[in-house]
């Protein structure tokens, strides 16, 4: 547990000196959402029964450029190998990594969540619900978007390689996550979004666990 | 530290990148409180022998052993070419993040020792993409230390240093000897560290061609350059 604390702890910090980086991920996603409701055009009920999927579409594409970036950071001057120099287990270091992209990821969420209510004029009356959804859903993308950026990092194609592999990988959550969201904003009347939610819990139940067990063959040479 | 066991002991160390063996049946024993140099042309596997013995690099075959036990990863303190650090962060903080993995107490006040003992003391507040090689050199340096590893391995510890860094790379030596640590240097600089070392190991495409008193390497040296001149003459 030391080591995880220490190495959330490394990775908010990096997080916060690179905030610039972290801005730019923002403002990508807001652009992206922005350029979807062009694509939708001035129809307003349209783009109310949309608005769920598109702020899902913009975080899964902003959070390739996220995890990325926590991985050059780490590949730099093989800082992570000096983490497992110090006999540091790797999955202390994908439970730390994880956690602080997952915090990260989530932030990006709450940022996002705004400007989608901005720009597609939804109900607020589930914003509650949608924001345990992006919690869970986040989740959801951190696990295997860790191992993932950790295995892509190690190819030269490392932002071609990362949305291959990541993408189809994270297709549970993200169907889930839409239906959870749009469910949430647009009236749910036969409570469907519970098993929604519970359907991404019980992703994050085997994907966290197996993704930290993964790790340590992903990074080690 | 126990004097009685090897501090640390290689057996049959063979190390393959694609068809390439980078070391083939390489032994080695130092024992606590001595001082191991590895010489050799480049290519000659004296990075890839530290990163063995460090548990960086698993190797194909062979065994190695640490104070009598199989190794594991963190026992054995490596300075390399990288520097293992974040260049976002500054020097302190590096530190600091070492040793909240490690366990230590992470105040300023127990990682200054470690920043003053390598000359850094003045400029742990900078961040690392503000420091020149050297001091990044002097920054892992730092690290290695904190680990408290009874066997420090230097890759080209010379490297990057100006002349009062060669002169605290000899310093160290000889404080890490006293206090019963092995160190393990691999480096070009034969005529240097035969002086500071008491044995040497000369490597030739992976495997060990010479080993013996450090104060005879510049001659081994010497005489392995003369016959791979002859090698390519003839």
């Amino acid at each position: 547990m030391r080591a995880v604390a220490a190495a959330f702890y490394k990775d908010l910090l990096l997080g916060w000196r690179g905030r610039a980086q972290g801005m730019a991920v923002a403002v990508f996603g807001a652009t992206l959402l922005l350029l979807l409701s062009f694509a939708v055009g001035p129809n307003a009920q349209m783009l109310r029964q949309l608005g769920g999927g598109f702020l899902w579409v913009a975080l899964l594409f902003s959070s390739t450029l996220a995890l990325t970036e926590s991985f050059r950071l780490e590949r730099e001057n093989r800082a992570i190998e000096g983490m497992l120099l110090l006999g540091v287990h790797p999955a202390a270091i994908f439970y730390g990594k994880a956690l602080a992209n997952w915090l990260q990821l989530f932030v990006l969420g709450l940022l996002l969540l705004p400007v989608m209510v901005v720009l597609y004029d939804p109900s607020l009356d589930g914003i509650g619900g949608v924001i345990g959804v992006l919690a869970l859903g986040t989740a959801g993308l951190s696990a295997p978007g860790t191992l993932h950026a950790g295995l892509s990092s190690q190819t030269r194609a490392q932002q071609v390689l990362l949305p291959l592999l990541l993408f189809p990988l994270v297709v549970p959550v993200l169907i889930a996550a839409v239906r959870a969201t749009s469910l949430l904003l647009l009236g749910d009347p036969m409570g469907q979004a519970r098993s929604w939610a519970l359907l991404l819990l019980a992703f994050d139940g085997v994907f966290w666990p197996l993704c930290g067990l993964l790790f340590g063959h992903v990074i080690e040479e | 530290m126990n004097e009685t066991k090897a501090a640390i002991e290689a057996r049959g160390l063979c190390k393959r990148y694609g068809r390439t063996w980078a070391l083939v049946d390489v032994d080695l024993c130092i024992r606590p409180g001595e001082a191991l140099v590895v010489a050799g042309r480049n290519g000659s596997g004296k990075s890839t022998l530290l990163r063995v013995l460090a548990g960086s690099l698993r190797p194909d075959r062979g065994e190695v052993r640490l104070l009598g036990t199989s190794l594991r990863r963190g026992r054995a303190a490596l300075v390399g070419h990288a520097s293992f650090t974040y260049d976002l962060l500054t020097g302190m903080e590096n530190l600091r993040i070492a040793a909240r993995l490690l366990g230590r107490p992470s105040g300023p006040e127990e990682i200054q020792p470690f920043l003053d003992r390598v000359g850094l003391g003045a400029r742990g507040a900078d961040r690392v993409q503000a420091y020149s090689a050297g001091m990044r050199k002097r920054l892992t340096l730092a690290r290695a230390l904190m680990q408290d590893a009874p066997v420090l391995l230097l890759d080209e510890p010379y490297g990057q240093l100006d002349p009062p860094g060669f002169g605290l790379i000899d310093r160290l030596v000889d404080e890490l000897r006293a206090e019963g640590r092995a160190v393990v240097l691999a480096s070009h600089q034969v005529e240097r560290l035969s002086r500071i070392c008491d044995r040497a190991l000369l490597l030739d495409a992976g495997r060990a061609v010479w080993s013996g008193p450090a104060s005879e390497l510049p001659f081994a040296f010497q005489r392995l350059e003369e016959a791979s001149i002859r090698a390519v003459a003839g």
